[in-house]
């Protein structure tokens, strides 16, 4: 087995999420990788979407900026913004994938600010689209480091709807049924959600890694998932077409 | 009883739409010729008080043009509508130092951020001072926002913001839906004052193509009771009339027309140039000391009298020959 590292292991567990032929709106970096990742592995079919207007490029590189030239390069349809997040509130995107600087237990996601939100610690840039992707696509995937000050028991500021407080809570405030996180993919583990309580759970431990070990960089109570299975480590050609193709100049996996 | 509940956040702008009809209806609608230089543009048309739109998409199709000529202009207490703004952001906040306010007011999307740059340290400075007034939205809210406005609706309803912080600190307000009694969010009508949009080609009466996606801006142009287009290229008025189907923005929404080559830079122009990565990472880094930041400023928009010269000095036709090979994947040269 090759050596391989965190963020290459996270892209291949995020991008065998991703069945073939569906659809999936993703941002810059690690989701846009692992979408790149599943369209030349498990996923030819995989239509990707990007929220400035970019629909089902063929993309010759890794884009910069969510609304680049590349995210439409030989595309199917170079749109607006507002079709691509109506094309998701009329319940055709499957997936998003999102990051943030907070998670909570039920998935919900802080992008906005630390501290006071009239005088923050810390701006950073809000939703942008997170908070439209994750109320409108069927499941939401996260994928970002995993840090006791990320993973975090109350958010400075919720931005984006995980299952809010809980069962029933989305739908109560309006969302779309039957929509919520589905995966948290960390450099640790791999973590979904109880049915009953939708609180986050392990479900895979990465190679070497602990449940207590996941359980110190968390600040809230994570619940086991009835089997916790190992990690299916990257495969040698999920690897090599990464590093090859995906992202030969390493700027997502060599960070 | 389903309780309703509301944003406690500031409402910038009227979202009335008969107030809008009365300004729209004094609007020029006849074929006049509009081509003027962006320091008239911005001269004429950007006050003092105003509330902005700024088309494309941060760093991708932007009014870079009429952003720096604002700062050099010392524009004061404007509003804007932080719709994914990046490096327009950048350049806006700019002009909030040394206790000088360009902007006062923004409702926020996307800000202080360059998406996989990271985050603009100047920009972060002006927020967490809390010296702007904010008010929280997403993307695809204002993009209703401004569509409601290009509709002449008061609100257009959403699926999204519900039952968040997000929600909580915008102007929003839940409503039931008459309908089907599902809750929603109603996203008021944003009409800014004044819009800045770069376009691929222009005829001097203002009927634009924009090639590529459309980010908002085919709303913004509607919603906005004045419009400042800067151009690649200005096209005779007889190819607009050859294919009126390409044409993305009507000429009655449009106030003012400036021929502006490589107008985004160093923002990307679709199927024209990439963005300059090294210059936006230049900036970015002169922005983590604020002496440096002065100088820089003053180096690349105060000291110079025009677009142009900025381009000259940032490598002129040399450095855009560059940019265009890697937007055209042209092979490079060993």
């Amino acid at each position: 087995m090759s050596d391989y590292n965190a963020i290459e292991l996270m892209i291949c567990v995020a991008a065998r999420l991703l069945e073939d032929g569906s659809t999936v709106g993703v941002g810059t970096g690690a989701p846009c990788a692992a979408a790149m990742l599943a369209q030349r592995t498990n996923a030819p079919n995989l239509l990707i979407t990007f929220e400035a207007g970019g629909i089902a490029p063929q993309l010759p590189s890794m884009p910069i900026s969510v609304g680049d030239s590349r995210t439409f390069y030989r595309g199917l349809m170079a749109t607006s913004m507002s079709d691509i997040l109506e094309t998701c509130q009329r319940g055709l995107v499957d997936y998003t994938f999102l990051g943030g600087a907070q998670i909570d237990a039920y998935g919900n996601i802080n992008s906005t600010v630390i501290g006071d939100y009239h005088k923050p610690k810390v701006r950073f840039p809000g939703s942008g689209g997170a908070n439209d992707f994750a109320s409108f696509c069927w499941h939401t995937l996260v994928i970002t480091q995993h840090d006791i000050r990320r993973f975090v028991k109350k958010l400075d500021f919720l931005t984006t709807p995980g299952y809010l407080n809980g069962p029933g809570a989305r739908e109560k405030a309006g969302l779309p049924e039957n929509s919520g996180p589905l995966k948290i993919i960390t450099d640790l583990a791999v973590m979904g959600f109880d049915e009953t309580t939708k609180r986050m759970r392990v479900e895979s431990l990465h190679s070497g890694v602990t449940f207590e070990k996941v359980q110190e960089n968390t600040e809230f109570e994570l619940l086991k998932s009835p089997e916790i299975t190992d990690t299916e480590p990257p495969q040698d050609e999920e690897l090599r077409i990464l590093r090859e193709e995906v992202d030969p100049f390493r700027y997502v996996i060599g960070r | 009883m389903t309780e309703l509940f509301s944003g406690t956040g500031p409402l910038f702008m009227n979202p009335d739409p008969d107030d809008a009809r009365s300004f729209f209806k004094k609007k020029e609608k006849a074929l006049v010729n509009k081509v003027m230089p962006v320091k008239e543009a911005v001269s004429k048309f950007v006050k003092d008080g105003d509330y902005l739109g700024s088309g494309g998409f941060g760093s991708n199709r932007i009014a870079t043009a009429a952003l720096h000529e604002i700062l050099r202009q010392k524009k004061r207490n404007l509003g804007l509508a932080g719709h994914t703004t990046t490096h327009d952001f950048q350049i806006l906040t700019a002009g909030n130092m040394d206790g000088e306010k360009l902007l006062s007011r923004v409702d926020v999307a996307y800000i202080v951020g360059l998406e996989a740059r990271g985050l603009s340290p100047h920009a972060r400075r002006v927020m967490q001072s809390g010296e702007i007034e904010i008010c929280e939205w997403t993307n695809y809210a204002i993009a209703c926002r401004f569509r409601a406005a290009a509709s002449g609706i008061p609100f257009i309803p959403a699926r999204n913001m519900l039952g968040t912080d997000t929600f909580f600190q915008s102007a929003a307000k839940e409503i039931l839906c008459p309908f089907t009694d599902r809750k929603l969010v109603a996203l008021p009508a944003l009409y800014p004052d004044v819009s800045l949009i770069h376009v691929h080609e222009s005829d001097v009466y203002g009927n634009c193509r924009i090639n590529g996606i459309t980010v908002a801006d085919g709303d913004l142009a509607r919603a906005s009771k004045r419009v400042i287009i800067t151009t690649e290229k200005i096209i005779s008025n007889d190819d607009i009339r050859s294919k009126p189907w390409a044409t993305i923005i009507p000429s009655y929404c449009v106030d003012a027309v400036c021929e502006v080559p490589y107008g985004s830079y160093p923002g990307n122009m679709p199927g024209e140039y990439f963005s300059d990565e090294a210059h936006l990472v230049e900036w970015l880094r002169a922005e983590n000391d604020v002496e440096k930041f002065r100088q820089f400023l003053d180096k690349y928009i105060y000291d110079v009298p025009d677009f142009e010269h900025y381009l000259e000095l940032c490598g002129g036709v040399e450095k855009i020959k560059e940019l265009r090979a890697q937007e055209l994947l042209l092979p490079r040269k060993e």
